[in-house]
């Protein structure tokens, strides 16, 4: 049993903020993030890597935290859906275009998957030239590899088409 | 009542923390709890001989380990029978933990308790149970053969005959001018909620009371049975439904075993613990639905109109029956759709197989009866060489046949009878929407691509909002908020936004004003739950009467102070003013304020209300006989029946003849759901439905083994649609609302998924040509299908001179 309990300390940068921690080795990303973080907006929906719920970013890209161990991201950084939005500099925060768009195009019902949606979209929209209109393809992309039991997706689209909007205007001004 | 709120697309309260990861589900609840797992059943049907826990109690971090043995009172006996019936003449429920034999595989045997899940799980894995196997029952025609039983004490494995009928069929079928006969089975799909279920408790000692959040659709009954089964008082146990990720019907089962047992546990270890179901144990142990093999027999004229239906249904029920025969009654009351049929008679024979149990899952019985009745239409219309549509056309209910009174008795134990619909206007829009009339050159023009094109159409009728009664409280506060609490729960259906839309509508208050709480029995302690597409009809009501009282309340107190008369003013945004006469007026808070008349001031507002703060009405007590202090007021809604929303979908598939790939190029759905709150929302109910409907159509199937293993149970074999296996819906509503309530309501939850699979099967046997007499079907059944001898098939359409063979 003694291996079981092996821990390691590890240093991840999560949502921007430097953070220690010691964690089990066999502790998977998603239950350090959760239990150990605190940062309880990445779900779980399946634990093996098919529903796409606990998607977080690492080092940009998205990312299944379920399948990926705690101790792999020591020295990486993580974004969680806590960290999508950002500071306004006047103690406020301006939530990622897709944030927006979900609330505004009715992407979410249970909000569940919502996180893993939201970390997977945004790191797509935000690697893409704003200023070229999205395509159906790139929106397909962007959202098929998420499961969701409650939209049917369609608001799901919507939502990219919205938020890739508003983020050509952004850039255009 | 002002309608700035009401039918207006409003966006969403729940949102704002849902899109920042602010949410509340259960597992981001107790973060300090211990953590329970399970041993199940690696068997369908075993007699557990022995539980040797000796290896795991070594594991460090173990806290405690429960077999049935540890079981006392009321715990120690079976699971109740949630709604029972007379039909159901061999109820039959497990144990909170296997007493004996376990009956499907899954079942919970053993319950563990550690400091966290991952020694809970490496405690559990030590544990060794050794079983006795027993034979076998998977499937409905193994149930009814009976070779094998699944409980002892039931020979036939039949649970419940649920028979009901509306004249004498075998007559009238001898008297038809045509019959057919012919069999087809429906299988397994499962809600699937992206959230599995989950139970987190708190015992608090001092106090001796029990708090518990669960991931339940019915928080309130959940509670009585946590009471019931712990031996605890109903004051002393508290449940919360947090933000629920889905349900879809399966969390409207209850009491759960883990709902039970985790509350046990905290209570025996004095600490927090926590149980948060993994996917696995979602598709072994929750519930599942669907299944059934179906017998029809129709009688019909030379023109297509029926003149008696008769319908036998063998419908698994899986283990046990915990929620009784919902479902089988579902089929049977809601299979005939919005079809005016003289003579009908259902039977349903639901039987008891070693699976996983079967309870209701969006649309809960009437997929399968939907399924029936299309068909039926297409045997028909092709028999008689007669468009679809027409066949269909000639055989609805008419709008002046209102209210239609089937003779029959609907899952609510109250009578069937259609409150309302247009049924005729119904099915003209959906034929525009998809164009049926022009579907011949959609089918030539793909011909010419090297495609099968097929067109089908379902319409549907559903009962929903069933009683007995919702409840909603609603207090103004001396700050203006306004506090709805409903008991009923939410998985996102926007309760929190179309709640805050009625009261703020019946109020005059600005939406953001309003507070709406579901599902907390600290807040509100009588519902029933949040199912059968009820929380609009049922707690929409009640919440519009009890801001009614409110606002009635609130008039009276505004009257004295401005010296008019009630029947002169209103309220609008928040203020109440003499009409046409502006500055006279009073702010609600401060209303609120008036209503509580203070000895003590705590601040400025409350000044207003102390005892020597202005000359008051010596003659009368400060709180009027019969009054109550505060603006508030609880009211219920009570329906007299359902009510009956309807629709009718219509799908065009292409499929490749290479692969025998199927692609739904187009869909189509009409919907009524009678007076709408907020057309965002029910169009994304509209939108999840479909989604579901098309899964449980072509690829979601629990596929058990003879073994009775669950073959696919994970998301890497269970097929659940993907957005590129969902088609865009093009919908088209229709309103008529329902005469039974004051909002004219029906409820919008379930529609959606009913007549997938009928749809979905009549344009695979318009594309190919041959019978569809089992769904779901994939690329490779069609391929079969196709290169078997299966029965040929030509279509009765205007465009279908030419079928393919």
């Amino acid at each position: 049993m003694t291996e079981v309990r092996t821990e390691r300390a590890i240093s991840v940068v999560v949502n921007g903020v430097p953070r220690e921690a010691t964690v089990p080795v066999r502790w998977l990303l998603s239950d350090a993030l959760r239990h150990e973080f605190g940062l309880t907006g990445t779900h779980v929906g399946c634990e093996h890597g098919v529903c796409g719920s606990c998607t977080v970013l690492v080092d940009g890209q998205p990312t299944r935290s379920c399948l990926v161990l705690a101790v792999q991201v020591d020295g990486r950084e993580v974004t969680t859906v806590e960290g999508l939005s950002r500071s306004d500099h006047q103690g406020g925060q301006v939530l990622h275009p897709i944030q927006e768009a979900f609330r505004e195009c009715h992407a979410l019902q249970c909000g569940f998957c919502t996180p893993g949606f939201l970390t997977t979209i945004a790191a797509g929209l935000d690697a893409r030239d704003p200023s070229v209109e999205i395509t159906d393809e790139e929106v397909e992309e962007l959202v098929g590899g998420n499961l969701c039991r409650c939209t049917g997706y369609a608001n799901i689209k919507k939502a990219c088409r919205h938020a890739a909007a508003t983020m050509r205007d952004e850039a255009a001004r | 009542m002002t309608t700035k709120f009401f039918g207006e697309p409003v966006r969403r309260r729940e949102d704002a923390r849902l899109i920042i990861g602010q949410g509340r589900y259960l597992d981001d609840i107790g973060s300090g709890a211990y953590a329970a797992a399970f041993v199940r059943s690696p068997y369908a049907h075993a007699r557990v001989l022995d539980i040797d826990v000796s290896a795991a109690m070594d594991v460090e971090g173990l806290l405690a380990i429960y077999t049935y043995e540890d079981l006392t009172g009321p715990l120690a006996e079976p699971l109740p029978v949630l709604i029972p019936h007379p039909q159901l003449t061999a109820p039959r429920t497990g144990y909170p933990l296997v007493k004996d034999v376990a009956q499907h595989v899954g079942e919970p045997i053993v319950m563990v308790v550690a400091t966290d899940r991952y020694i809970a799980e490496d405690a559990a894995g030590l544990i060794e149970v050794s079983y006795e196997e027993l034979p076998v029952v998977v499937g409905v025609d193994a149930a009814e053969a009976a070779e094998h039983t699944v409980h002892d004490d039931v020979p036939d494995n039949i649970a419940a005959r649920h028979h009901q009928e509306t004249g004498d069929v075998e007559a009238a079928l001898a008297a038809s001018a045509h019959t057919l006969s012919f069999t087809q089975y429906f299988e397994r799909s499962a809600s699937m909620p992206m959230e599995g279920k989950g139970v987190h408790a708190r015992w608090d000692d001092a106090d001796s009371s029990l708090r518990v959040y669960s991931s339940t659709q019915a928080s309130t009954s959940v509670r009585a049975a946590i009471a019931a089964k712990l031996e605890l008082s109903m004051e002393k146990v508290e449940v919360i439904a947090p933000d629920v990720g889905g349900g879809f019907g399966v969390k409207i089962v209850h009491p759960w075993p883990e709902e039970l047992l985790v509350p046990m546990a905290a209570r025996r270890l004095g600490h927090e613990v926590k149980w948060t179901e993994d996917r696995r144990e979602h598709f072994i142990s929750s519930a599942h639905e669907r299944q059934q093999r179906q017998e029809i027999t129709v009688g019909y004229d030379d023109d297509g109109r029926i003149t008696a239906l008769d319908v036998l249904v063998w419908h698994d029920n899986g283990a046990y029956t915990p929620y009784g025969i919902i479902v089988p009654i579902n089929t049977a009351t809601q299979l005939c759709g919005p079809y005016d049929i003289p003579v009908y008679r259902a039977r349903v024979n639901s039987v008891y197989t070693n699976t996983v149990i079967v309870t209701p899952y969006r649309g809960a019985g009437r997929p399968q009866g939907t399924f029936a009745m299309e068909r039926t239409m297409d045997r028909i219309a092709q028999a008689l060489g007669i468009d679809r549509a027409l066949v269909r056309e000639r055989n609805l209910i008419q709008p002046d046949q209102f209210p239609y009174d089937w003779g029959l008795t609907f899952q609510d134990g109250r009578p069937l009878i259609y409150d309302s619909g247009d049924y005729p206007a119904m099915m003209a829009k959906l034929k525009v929407l998809v164009d049926w009339d022009g579907f011949a050159e959609r089918r030539a023009a793909a011909e010419a691509r090297g495609k099968l094109l097929g067109i089908g159409m379902a319409p549907y009728v559903e009962g929903t909002g069933p009683g007995p009664y919702e409840g909603a409280h609603v207090q103004v506060l001396g700050s203006g908020k306004v506090l709805v609490s409903t008991g009923l729960t939410s998985q996102g259906q926007g309760h929190e936004t179309v709640f805050a839309q009625l009261a703020a509508a019946e109020l005059g208050v600005p939406m953001e004003d309003v507070v709406v709480t579901t599902g907390d029995t600290r807040r509100f302690g009588y519902a029933v739950g949040t199912f059968a597409s009820r929380a609009a009809v049922v707690s929409g009501n009640a919440v519009a009467l009890a801001a009614r009282g409110v606002k009635e309340k609130a008039l009276r107190i505004a009257a004295e102070v401005l010296e008019a008369d009630p029947a002169d003013l209103e309220i609008d945004e928040g203020l109440v003013q003499v009409k046409g006469t502006p500055g006279a007026s009073i702010p609600l808070r401060t209303v609120a304020v008036l209503s509580n008349p203070l000895r003590y001031a705590f601040d400025e507002a409350a000044r207003q209300a102390t005892q020597f703060s202005g000359p008051g009405d010596d003659s009368k007590p400060p709180v009027a006989v019969g009054d109550a202090p505060g603006l508030e007021h609880t009211d219920y809604y009570s329906p007299l029946r359902s009510t009956f929303a309807s629709g009718a979908h219509a799908v065009v598939v292409e499929i490749d003849p290479a692969t025998w790939e199927i692609q739904i190029e187009q869909y189509a759905v009409v919907h009524d759901c009678g007076t709408i709150i907020n057309p965002m929302i029910v169009e994304g109910q509209v939108h999840g439905g479909v989604a579901q409907g098309v899964g449980g159509a072509l690829y979601e199937r629990m596929a058990y083994d003879r073994d009775g293993q669950l073959t696919n149970a994970s998301f890497m074999d269970f097929l659940m649609p993907y957005a590129s296996e969902v088609p865009d819906v093009d919908i088209d509503h229709q309103s008529t609302p329902s005469p039974l309530n004051e909002l004219g309501i029906k409820g919008a939850g379930e529609a959606g998924v009913i007549p997938g699979s009928a749809a979905i099967a009549s344009a695979i046997e318009d594309a190919v040509g041959r019978r569809i007499a089992a769904m779901p079907i994939s690329p490779t059944e069609l391929y079969d299908l196709v290169r078997s001898d299966a029965e040929r098939v030509t279509n009765s359409s205007p465009h279908d001179s030419g079928a393919m063979a």
